[in-house]
């Protein structure tokens, strides 16, 4: 595998008539949980729908697992959760799983497998229509675990999520990376940041961090990433 | 195209289809009960106008029925981020728009069965030509709306809009279609439109097969009406982008 599992060269994008990434260098150190955080709106989605390869980007280049992102050798290896559960909610949870393993060409008892990883096993023959708003993001989660990937991009796969199931699934997601899964993991929520390897901070549309949580903080000379943000943030508008 | 894709598409849209008890009724019962009332109106008049009419409606209804289903489902997969999602999987744009042909087909030839089956066996329209291709050109009019309904579902932002296809994209097609005028007697220009819609082919093809037993203008209009369903299908897979704004 290559060190860096996503690379994203001088990527600009332009969204309803406005830049949203400007010109954006960055990379994601393969085997490890990275987390990209910044405020609503600043283009998290954005970022991870160019490398998923369904974002039409102005200019730049992103490289993903040493291909093009978007390219068809990447089909298998990139699971990815939109921001939106993007299952079917007239379906079950077994047939939804069923049809994407299906889709991937995954064995049908991989479904058993996942279900297991996010805790669903007993809701297998329910509507995903009737389950809670968190039970669908983890069916959700699921799907993109199938076939175990060697990239994972989750856009928010926590929001909406109770402390402890949030933690059971940040352990989850350090598990896959010390299996050797690269996790590429959004939020807007800077408590989400301590559980990361290594962050990526964003606002409008620039990455105006990419450290450990540690040396973030530390270079702030902050205790939380929190303050770090903000610390951060007040520098680039600094003295004008 | 994957074969195994295509049909694991197909599977699942009949499977939800199936689970939506009300949609699938619908589908089913509807023309039959559409071209019963239309028998009931004409029952008490002299000449039998059900022959003149009930064969636009064998061609129509299908038509209708299966360009709303199909914009409407279509139009919910791209919106809820399922379409997103496939699309950065292997799935080929083939496959998303041949699995809904082939499970809206299915369905079609179902709903198609059923309407002649109650025309002509209840009802008793008289048709010269062979029944069984008056039901081939009637699942080659649900094809069609299948085509054009997964096509316009690429204009629409909102279910709303997709439903507001209906009256700017089929009524036309109705009202030049031959049932209310004949095609020969509808002023040049509009005759000239009448001529490149798809659904005057198919309301033709349904008059000969009533007229005569005659079938060689029967399958030069059904391929008129299968032309139109491909090129309905490749402008569909050139409006689906893996890559959106
Ligand atoms: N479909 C779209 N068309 C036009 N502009 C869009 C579209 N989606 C998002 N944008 C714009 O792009 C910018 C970045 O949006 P994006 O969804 O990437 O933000 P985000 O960081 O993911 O926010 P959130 O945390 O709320 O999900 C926003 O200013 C938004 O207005
Ligand atoms: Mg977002």
């Amino acid at each position: 595998m290559p060190a860096d599992a996503v690379d994203v060269a001088a990527l600009t994008v332009v969204r309803g008539g406005r830049p949203v990434l400007t010109d954006l260098d960055l990379r994601v150190p393969a085997g490890q949980v990275t987390g990209l955080l910044g405020p609503s709106g600043c283009g998290k989605s954005t970022l991870l729908r160019s490398i998923v390869g369904v974002q039409r980007i102005g200019s730049g280049r992103v490289t993903v697992l040493d291909h093009p992102a978007g390219s068809r050798a990447l089909r298998r290896s990139v699971g990815y959760v939109t921001q939106a559960a993007s299952v079917y909610d007239d379906l079950s949870v077994g047939e939804n799983l069923r049809f994407f393993a299906r889709v991937l060409d995954v064995a049908d008892a991989e479904v058993g497998r996942v279900l297991e990883v996010v805790d669903l096993s007993d809701r297998r023959d329910q509507v995903v229509g009737a389950l809670s708003g968190g039970q669908r993001s983890r069916v959700s989660l699921a799907v993109a675990l199938l076939g175990s990937p060697p990239l994972l991009v989750l856009d928010e796969p926590t929001v909406g999520l109770d402390p402890v199931l949030r933690a059971t699934l940040w352990s989850l997601f350090h598990d896959l990376a010390d299996a050797g899964t690269t996790v590429l993991v959004s939020s807007h929520v800077m408590d989400e940041a301590e559980r990361c390897d290594r962050l990526l901070l964003m606002r409008e549309g620039a990455i105006i961090a990419d450290d450990t949580p540690g040396a973030i903080k530390e270079r702030a000379g902050v205790d939380d990433v929190e303050s770090a943000f903000l610390a951060l943030v007040a520098d680039a508008e600094g003295p004008r | 195209m994957t074969p195994r894709i295509t049909l694991a598409v197909a599977a699942r849209v009949l499977r939800q289809l199936r689970r939506d008890r009300r949609t699938s009724a619908m589908l089913l019962a509807v023309p039959c009960v559409l071209i019963t009332l239309l028998w009931w109106m004409f029952r008490d008049l002299p000449a039998d106008r059900f022959d003149q009419f009930g064969p636009g409606l064998l061609a129509m209804f299908p038509f209708i029925v299966m360009f709303l289903v199909t914009s409407v489902t279509t139009l919910r997969e791209r919106s809820s981020g399922t379409l997103e999602r496939l699309l950065s999987m292997p799935l080929g744009k083939g496959d998303f728009l041949g699995g809904y042909a082939v499970a809206f087909g299915l369905v079609a030839v179902l709903q198609s069965v059923l309407a002649v089956g109650i025309s002509v066996g209840l009802l008793g329209l008289e048709v010269q030509g062979p029944v069984w291709l008056l039901t081939v050109v009637a699942v080659v009019d649900a094809l069609l709306g299948t085509a054009l309904g997964l096509l316009v579902s690429a204009f629409a932002r909102t279910e709303f809009q997709a439903v507001q296809f209906m009256p700017a994209v089929v009524i036309p097609q109705i009202l030049l279609c031959g049932l209310f005028v004949p095609r020969a007697a509808l002023p040049d220009v509009l005759g000239a439109v009448s001529d490149v819609l798809p659904l005057s082919y198919a309301m033709d093809a349904m008059s000969t097969l009533v007229r005569t037993s005659d079938t060689a203008e029967v399958w030069s209009d059904l391929a008129a009406v299968l032309a139109f369903t491909m090129a309905g299908l490749l402008l569909g897979a050139a409006t689906l982008r893996r890559r959106t704004p």
